[in-house]
Protein backbone atom coordinates (compact mmCIF):
# COMPACT_ATOMS: atom_id res chain seq x y z
CA UNK A 1 0.00 0.00 0.00
CA UNK A 2 2.92 2.53 0.01
CA UNK A 3 2.32 3.30 -3.53
CA UNK A 4 -0.92 4.31 -2.72
CA UNK A 5 0.57 6.00 0.44
CA UNK A 6 2.82 8.44 -1.55
CA UNK A 7 0.10 8.84 -4.44
CA UNK A 8 -2.20 10.35 -1.88
CA UNK A 9 0.03 12.71 -1.01
CA UNK A 10 1.60 10.82 2.24
CA UNK A 11 5.28 10.90 1.63
CA UNK A 12 6.61 9.44 4.92
CA UNK A 13 5.13 5.67 4.92
CA UNK A 14 6.55 2.53 6.10
CA UNK A 15 5.24 -1.00 5.52
CA UNK A 16 2.99 -2.19 7.98
CA UNK A 17 2.40 -5.30 9.60
CA UNK A 18 -0.72 -6.09 7.37
CA UNK A 19 -4.31 -4.82 6.41
CA UNK A 20 -5.51 -6.51 9.57
CA UNK A 21 -3.09 -5.70 12.21
CA UNK A 22 -0.98 -2.76 11.05
CA UNK A 23 1.18 -2.48 13.95
CA UNK A 24 0.72 -6.08 14.95
CA UNK A 25 1.78 -9.77 13.68
CA UNK A 26 -1.01 -12.41 15.02
CA UNK A 27 0.82 -15.21 14.32
CA UNK A 28 3.86 -14.40 16.53
CA UNK A 29 3.72 -14.78 20.38
CA UNK A 30 2.12 -12.13 22.62
CA UNK A 31 5.91 -10.79 23.60
CA UNK A 32 7.54 -11.06 20.44
CA UNK A 33 4.44 -9.06 18.51
CA UNK A 34 5.15 -6.40 21.00
CA UNK A 35 8.82 -6.04 20.27
CA UNK A 36 7.33 -6.48 16.60
CA UNK A 37 5.27 -3.36 17.30
CA UNK A 38 8.00 -1.22 18.93
CA UNK A 39 10.61 -1.95 16.11
CA UNK A 40 7.82 -0.47 13.79
CA UNK A 41 6.77 2.36 16.25
CA UNK A 42 10.51 3.21 15.88
CA UNK A 43 11.25 3.25 12.43
CA UNK A 44 8.06 5.76 11.98
CA UNK A 45 9.17 7.95 14.57
CA UNK A 46 13.00 7.67 12.95
CA UNK A 47 10.77 8.94 9.60
CA UNK A 48 9.50 11.80 11.49
CA UNK A 49 12.67 12.72 12.01
CA UNK A 50 13.84 12.74 8.19
CA UNK A 51 13.82 14.93 4.76
CA UNK A 52 11.35 14.07 2.55
CA UNK B 1 -35.30 31.38 -35.73
CA UNK B 2 -37.34 33.63 -33.50
CA UNK B 3 -36.26 37.30 -33.14
CA UNK B 4 -32.78 37.56 -32.15
CA UNK B 5 -31.34 37.28 -28.61
CA UNK B 6 -30.46 39.94 -26.77
CA UNK B 7 -26.87 39.31 -25.43
CA UNK B 8 -25.00 40.69 -22.56
CA UNK B 9 -21.15 40.21 -22.07
CA UNK B 10 -19.56 40.95 -18.76
CA UNK B 11 -15.74 41.88 -18.78
CA UNK B 12 -13.29 42.98 -15.86
CA UNK B 13 -11.80 46.69 -15.92
CA UNK B 14 -8.61 45.38 -18.16
CA UNK B 15 -10.99 43.44 -21.03
CA UNK B 16 -13.18 46.37 -21.03
CA UNK B 17 -10.15 49.00 -21.99
CA UNK B 18 -10.50 50.90 -19.06
CA UNK B 19 -7.37 49.81 -17.21
CA UNK B 20 -5.00 47.27 -16.24
CA UNK B 21 -4.37 46.28 -12.30
CA UNK B 22 -4.04 50.02 -11.53
CA UNK B 23 -8.03 50.56 -12.21
CA UNK B 24 -9.17 47.31 -10.41
CA UNK B 25 -10.63 49.12 -7.87
CA UNK B 26 -12.96 50.61 -10.48
CA UNK B 27 -16.93 49.86 -9.75
CA UNK B 28 -19.52 48.19 -11.76
CA UNK B 29 -20.86 50.05 -14.68
CA UNK B 30 -22.36 49.42 -17.83
CA UNK B 31 -22.48 50.75 -21.65
CA UNK B 32 -24.11 49.61 -24.70
CA UNK B 33 -22.77 47.75 -27.39
CA UNK B 34 -20.01 45.55 -27.43
CA UNK B 35 -16.28 46.47 -26.04
CA UNK B 36 -13.27 45.33 -27.19
CA UNK B 37 -13.54 41.11 -27.36
CA UNK B 38 -17.01 42.17 -27.22
CA UNK B 39 -16.49 42.45 -30.86
CA UNK B 40 -15.52 38.98 -31.35
CA UNK B 41 -18.45 37.38 -29.41
CA UNK B 42 -20.93 39.57 -31.87
CA UNK B 43 -19.41 38.17 -34.57
CA UNK B 44 -19.73 34.53 -32.94
CA UNK B 45 -23.24 34.75 -32.51
CA UNK B 46 -23.77 36.32 -36.14
CA UNK B 47 -27.75 36.40 -37.02
CA UNK B 48 -28.54 34.74 -34.09
CA UNK B 49 -27.78 37.28 -31.32
CA UNK B 50 -26.84 40.96 -30.40
CA UNK B 51 -24.27 42.13 -28.00
CA UNK B 52 -26.66 45.11 -26.50
CA UNK B 53 -24.79 45.77 -23.47
CA UNK B 54 -21.46 45.37 -22.03
CA UNK B 55 -21.27 45.26 -17.82
CA UNK B 56 -17.89 45.58 -16.01
CA UNK B 57 -16.71 46.29 -12.85
CA UNK B 58 -13.10 45.96 -11.34
CA UNK B 59 -11.47 42.78 -10.41
CA UNK B 60 -10.56 44.37 -6.80
CA UNK B 61 -13.96 46.01 -6.34
CA UNK B 62 -15.82 42.74 -6.78
CA UNK B 63 -13.15 40.51 -4.68
CA UNK B 64 -13.47 43.15 -2.18
CA UNK B 65 -17.41 43.96 -2.30
CA UNK B 66 -19.24 40.61 -4.10
CA UNK B 67 -22.92 41.75 -2.54
CA UNK B 68 -22.66 45.08 -3.37
CA UNK B 69 -20.85 44.64 -7.26
CA UNK B 70 -23.24 41.49 -7.62
CA UNK B 71 -26.31 43.82 -6.91
CA UNK B 72 -25.25 46.92 -8.98
CA UNK B 73 -24.37 44.31 -11.38
CA UNK B 74 -28.04 42.45 -12.21
CA UNK B 75 -29.75 46.16 -11.99
CA UNK B 76 -27.78 47.34 -14.97
CA UNK B 77 -28.03 43.87 -16.28
CA UNK B 78 -32.13 43.69 -15.83
CA UNK B 79 -32.08 47.39 -16.93
CA UNK B 80 -30.46 46.30 -20.49
CA UNK B 81 -32.96 43.15 -20.74
CA UNK B 82 -30.87 40.50 -21.36
CA UNK B 83 -31.88 36.53 -22.98
CA UNK B 84 -28.45 36.01 -22.42
CA UNK B 85 -25.50 36.64 -19.87
CA UNK B 86 -22.06 35.44 -21.28
CA UNK B 87 -19.11 36.01 -18.75
CA UNK B 88 -15.39 36.26 -19.92
CA UNK B 89 -13.56 34.67 -20.35
CA UNK B 90 -11.19 34.69 -17.58
CA UNK B 91 -8.43 32.42 -18.50
CA UNK B 92 -6.37 31.93 -15.51
CA UNK B 93 -7.22 35.59 -13.60
CA UNK B 94 -8.60 34.03 -10.52
CA UNK B 95 -10.79 37.07 -9.09
CA UNK B 96 -11.75 37.74 -12.68
CA UNK B 97 -13.13 33.90 -12.49
CA UNK B 98 -14.94 34.11 -9.30
CA UNK B 99 -16.76 37.12 -10.62
CA UNK B 100 -17.61 35.45 -13.62
CA UNK B 101 -18.56 32.67 -11.82
CA UNK B 102 -20.77 34.81 -9.25
CA UNK B 103 -22.59 36.97 -11.70
CA UNK B 104 -23.86 34.33 -13.57
CA UNK B 105 -24.98 32.32 -10.69
CA UNK B 106 -26.61 35.06 -9.44
CA UNK B 107 -28.60 36.11 -12.97
CA UNK B 108 -29.68 32.79 -13.15
CA UNK B 109 -31.30 32.34 -9.31
CA UNK B 110 -32.21 35.60 -8.89
CA UNK B 111 -33.34 36.97 -12.33
CA UNK B 112 -33.85 33.81 -14.08
CA UNK B 113 -31.43 35.11 -16.70
CA UNK B 114 -29.46 32.18 -18.68
CA UNK B 115 -25.74 32.59 -18.12
CA UNK B 116 -22.77 31.14 -18.86
CA UNK B 117 -18.98 32.01 -17.99
CA UNK B 118 -15.60 31.10 -19.83
CA UNK B 119 -12.28 30.37 -17.90
CA UNK B 120 -9.20 27.89 -17.43
CA UNK B 121 -10.20 25.07 -15.90
CA UNK B 122 -7.91 25.42 -13.22
CA UNK B 123 -8.97 29.09 -12.13
CA UNK B 124 -10.25 29.48 -8.35
CA UNK B 125 -13.64 30.35 -10.16
CA UNK B 126 -13.85 26.65 -11.53
CA UNK B 127 -14.00 25.37 -8.36
CA UNK B 128 -15.82 27.30 -7.48
CA UNK B 129 -18.93 27.60 -9.95
CA UNK B 130 -18.78 24.64 -12.61
CA UNK B 131 -21.42 22.63 -10.94
CA UNK B 132 -23.91 25.49 -11.24
CA UNK B 133 -22.88 27.60 -14.05
CA UNK B 134 -21.92 26.14 -17.52
CA UNK B 135 -18.18 27.09 -17.74
CA UNK B 136 -16.30 27.02 -21.05
CA UNK B 137 -13.02 25.85 -20.98
CA UNK B 138 -10.89 28.56 -22.13
CA UNK B 139 -7.20 27.14 -21.09
CA UNK B 140 -4.82 30.00 -19.92
CA UNK B 141 -3.98 31.33 -23.39
CA UNK B 142 -5.37 34.93 -24.06
CA UNK B 143 -4.74 33.88 -28.11
CA UNK B 144 -7.26 31.58 -27.38
CA UNK B 145 -9.97 34.29 -26.67
CA UNK B 146 -12.10 33.97 -30.70
CA UNK B 147 -12.40 30.84 -30.85
CA UNK B 148 -13.67 30.48 -26.81
CA UNK B 149 -16.14 33.27 -27.52
CA UNK B 150 -17.53 30.73 -30.41
CA UNK B 151 -17.96 27.84 -28.31
CA UNK B 152 -19.49 30.02 -25.75
CA UNK B 153 -21.70 31.70 -27.79
CA UNK B 154 -22.69 28.51 -29.74
CA UNK B 155 -23.40 27.08 -26.20
CA UNK B 156 -25.09 30.30 -25.04
CA UNK B 157 -27.60 30.07 -28.30
CA UNK B 158 -27.76 26.17 -27.32
CA UNK B 159 -28.97 27.10 -23.98
CA UNK B 160 -31.68 29.75 -24.87
CA UNK B 161 -33.10 27.35 -27.48
CA UNK B 162 -33.09 24.43 -25.18
CA UNK B 163 -31.56 22.29 -27.44
CA UNK B 164 -30.66 19.12 -25.51
CA UNK B 165 -26.43 19.84 -24.85
CA UNK B 166 -23.90 17.26 -25.32
CA UNK B 167 -21.50 15.26 -23.00
CA UNK B 168 -19.24 18.22 -21.73
CA UNK B 169 -16.17 17.12 -23.60
CA UNK B 170 -18.24 17.72 -27.08
CA UNK B 171 -19.70 21.25 -26.35
CA UNK B 172 -16.13 22.23 -24.80
CA UNK B 173 -17.57 23.16 -21.54
CA UNK B 174 -16.56 22.01 -17.42
CA UNK B 175 -18.04 18.77 -16.60
CA UNK B 176 -20.40 19.59 -14.18
CA UNK B 177 -20.58 16.25 -11.93
CA UNK B 178 -24.04 15.25 -13.55
CA UNK B 179 -24.54 11.92 -14.58
CA UNK B 180 -26.76 10.96 -16.84
CA UNK B 181 -27.85 7.08 -18.34
CA UNK B 182 -26.76 6.49 -22.05
CA UNK B 183 -27.14 3.42 -24.34
CA UNK B 184 -23.51 2.36 -24.97
CA UNK B 185 -22.86 0.53 -28.46
CA UNK B 186 -21.24 -2.50 -26.91
CA UNK B 187 -20.85 -4.13 -23.13
CA UNK B 188 -18.70 -3.01 -20.55
CA UNK B 189 -16.89 -6.47 -21.14
CA UNK B 190 -15.57 -5.73 -24.51
CA UNK B 191 -15.14 -2.28 -23.63
CA UNK B 192 -12.93 -2.95 -21.18
CA UNK B 193 -10.98 -5.42 -23.46
CA UNK B 194 -11.21 -2.52 -26.78
CA UNK B 195 -9.32 -0.66 -24.41
CA UNK B 196 -6.92 -3.39 -23.06
CA UNK B 197 -5.83 -3.64 -26.55
CA UNK B 198 -5.54 -0.25 -27.81
CA UNK B 199 -2.89 -0.16 -24.53
CA UNK B 200 -0.80 -2.91 -25.47
CA UNK B 201 -0.52 -1.76 -29.13
CA UNK B 202 0.64 1.87 -27.69
CA UNK B 203 -2.91 3.54 -29.63
CA UNK B 204 -4.45 6.40 -28.06
CA UNK B 205 -7.59 5.12 -25.86
CA UNK B 206 -9.52 6.90 -23.19
CA UNK B 207 -10.96 5.75 -19.40
CA UNK B 208 -14.58 6.07 -19.29
CA UNK B 209 -14.03 6.79 -15.17
CA UNK B 210 -11.67 9.83 -14.82
CA UNK B 211 -8.66 9.34 -11.95
CA UNK B 212 -9.14 11.38 -9.00
CA UNK B 213 -6.75 14.22 -8.97
CA UNK B 214 -4.80 14.79 -5.75
CA UNK B 215 -3.26 17.88 -4.37
CA UNK B 216 0.33 17.96 -4.03
CA UNK B 217 0.98 17.66 -0.27
CA UNK B 218 3.51 20.20 0.99
CA UNK B 219 5.43 17.71 3.10
CA UNK B 220 5.67 18.93 6.93
CA UNK B 221 9.14 19.42 8.11
CA UNK B 222 10.75 17.22 9.88
CA UNK B 223 11.07 17.21 13.82
CA UNK B 224 14.07 18.47 15.27
CA UNK B 225 13.48 16.79 18.72
CA UNK B 226 11.38 13.77 19.87
CA UNK B 227 12.02 14.21 22.98
CA UNK B 228 9.93 17.04 23.04
CA UNK B 229 7.67 15.65 20.21
CA UNK B 230 3.61 15.78 21.44
CA UNK B 231 2.78 12.95 18.71
CA UNK B 232 -0.67 11.97 17.92
CA UNK B 233 -2.06 8.49 17.22
CA UNK B 234 -4.56 8.57 14.03
CA UNK B 235 -6.00 5.23 12.35
CA UNK B 236 -8.60 5.09 9.70
CA UNK B 237 -8.90 1.34 10.82
CA UNK B 238 -12.27 1.94 12.65
CA UNK B 239 -11.45 1.63 15.94
CA UNK B 240 -13.98 3.05 18.40
CA UNK B 241 -15.24 2.65 22.20
CA UNK B 242 -16.53 -0.79 22.99
CA UNK B 243 -20.56 -0.71 21.51
CA UNK B 244 -19.68 2.01 18.66
CA UNK B 245 -21.76 4.21 20.95
CA UNK B 246 -21.38 7.20 18.04
CA UNK B 247 -22.65 4.72 15.32
CA UNK B 248 -19.20 5.68 13.45
CA UNK B 249 -19.77 4.24 9.94
CA UNK B 250 -17.73 0.60 8.46
CA UNK B 251 -17.51 2.58 5.64
CA UNK B 252 -18.09 5.37 3.42
CA UNK B 253 -17.07 7.76 6.04
CA UNK B 254 -18.18 11.09 6.82
CA UNK B 255 -16.93 11.97 10.14
CA UNK B 256 -14.40 10.94 12.20
CA UNK B 257 -14.40 9.93 16.23
CA UNK B 258 -12.48 11.42 18.87
CA UNK B 259 -11.21 9.02 21.63
CA UNK B 260 -9.65 10.18 24.81
CA UNK B 261 -7.14 8.01 26.40
CA UNK B 262 -5.77 10.19 28.83
CA UNK B 263 -4.70 7.97 32.11
CA UNK B 264 -4.56 4.68 29.66
CA UNK B 265 -1.62 2.70 29.90
CA UNK B 266 -2.97 0.45 27.40
CA UNK B 267 -6.40 -1.05 25.09
CA UNK B 268 -8.41 -2.67 26.77
CA UNK B 269 -9.70 -5.28 24.29
CA UNK B 270 -13.08 -5.11 26.19
CA UNK B 271 -13.24 -1.54 25.42
CA UNK B 272 -12.55 -0.88 22.35
CA UNK B 273 -13.79 -2.24 19.04
CA UNK B 274 -12.56 -2.22 15.54
CA UNK B 275 -15.40 -1.15 13.41
CA UNK B 276 -14.67 -1.66 9.26
CA UNK B 277 -16.44 -3.06 6.25
CA UNK B 278 -12.93 -3.33 4.75
CA UNK B 279 -10.86 -5.56 6.12
CA UNK B 280 -11.54 -9.26 8.98
CA UNK B 281 -11.79 -6.96 11.99
CA UNK B 282 -11.36 -9.79 14.06
CA UNK B 283 -7.02 -9.77 14.88
CA UNK B 284 -7.43 -5.53 16.34
CA UNK B 285 -10.84 -6.56 18.09
CA UNK B 286 -8.71 -9.26 20.51
CA UNK B 287 -5.80 -6.62 20.90
CA UNK B 288 -6.51 -3.18 19.56
CA UNK B 289 -2.44 -2.41 19.70
CA UNK B 290 -2.64 -4.46 16.27
CA UNK B 291 -4.50 -1.06 14.95
CA UNK B 292 -3.37 1.95 17.52
CA UNK B 293 0.05 1.11 18.93
CA UNK B 294 -0.78 2.95 22.24
CA UNK B 295 1.53 0.34 24.90
CA UNK B 296 4.62 0.73 23.28
CA UNK B 297 4.12 4.43 22.57
CA UNK B 298 3.39 4.60 26.53
CA UNK B 299 6.74 3.19 27.42
CA UNK B 300 8.27 5.52 24.44
CA UNK B 301 6.60 8.45 26.29
CA UNK B 302 7.56 7.03 30.52
CA UNK B 303 11.72 6.36 28.70
CA UNK B 304 11.60 10.08 27.39
CA UNK B 305 12.28 8.64 23.67
CA UNK B 306 9.04 11.09 22.60
CA UNK B 307 7.63 14.03 24.86
CA UNK B 308 4.30 13.02 25.10
CA UNK B 309 1.31 10.89 23.78
CA UNK B 310 -1.50 13.06 22.68
CA UNK B 311 -4.50 12.90 24.76
CA UNK B 312 -6.91 11.62 21.63
CA UNK B 313 -6.89 9.33 19.27
CA UNK B 314 -9.21 10.19 16.16
CA UNK B 315 -9.87 7.99 14.03
CA UNK B 316 -12.77 6.93 11.11
CA UNK B 317 -13.09 3.62 8.98
CA UNK B 318 -11.69 4.09 5.59
CA UNK B 319 -13.14 1.65 3.31
CA UNK B 320 -14.26 3.15 0.45
CA UNK B 321 -14.27 6.46 0.95
CA UNK B 322 -14.83 9.24 -1.39
CA UNK B 323 -11.96 11.67 -1.89
CA UNK B 324 -13.87 14.74 -1.03
CA UNK B 325 -15.13 13.26 1.97
CA UNK B 326 -11.55 11.54 2.85
CA UNK B 327 -9.98 15.29 2.27
CA UNK B 328 -12.63 17.30 4.64
CA UNK B 329 -12.09 14.31 7.46
CA UNK B 330 -8.39 14.81 7.03
CA UNK B 331 -8.37 18.49 7.50
CA UNK B 332 -10.87 18.33 10.16
CA UNK B 333 -8.80 16.14 12.54
CA UNK B 334 -5.42 17.92 11.30
CA UNK B 335 -7.21 21.08 12.46
CA UNK B 336 -7.43 19.48 15.78
CA UNK B 337 -4.63 18.28 15.88
CA UNK B 338 -2.72 21.76 15.57
CA UNK B 339 -4.61 23.56 17.56
CA UNK B 340 -3.38 21.41 20.43
CA UNK B 341 0.03 22.01 19.80
CA UNK B 342 0.57 18.14 18.30
CA UNK B 343 3.76 18.58 16.40
CA UNK B 344 3.44 14.78 14.86
CA UNK B 345 0.72 11.56 14.11
CA UNK B 346 1.40 8.40 13.43
CA UNK B 347 -1.49 7.17 11.60
CA UNK B 348 -2.23 3.18 11.12
CA UNK B 349 -4.17 2.21 7.88
CA UNK B 350 -5.49 -1.19 7.26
Amino acid sequence: MIPVAKEVGSLRAIASGGIVSPTGNPELPLDKEKEFRRSLVLRALQILKEEV
Amino acid sequence: MGEKIRVVHYLNQFFAQIGGEEKGGVGPGGKEGPVGAGRALQQALGERGDVVATIFCGDNYFAERQQEATDELLRLLAGFKAGLLIAGPAFESGRYGVACGAICQAAEERLGILALAGMDEENAGAALYRKKVYIVNSSTSVTRMVPTLQRMADLGMKLVERTPLGTPEEEGYLARGVKRNAFAAKPPAERAVDMLLAKIRGKPFKSEIPAPKFQPNKPAAPLRDLSSAVIALVTDGGLVPEGNPERMEPGRPTRFTTIPIAGLDCLDPNEFDAVHSGYDTAFANRDPHRLVPLDVMRELEQEGVIGKVHEFVHATGGAHAAVENATRIGQGIAERLKAAGVTAVILTST
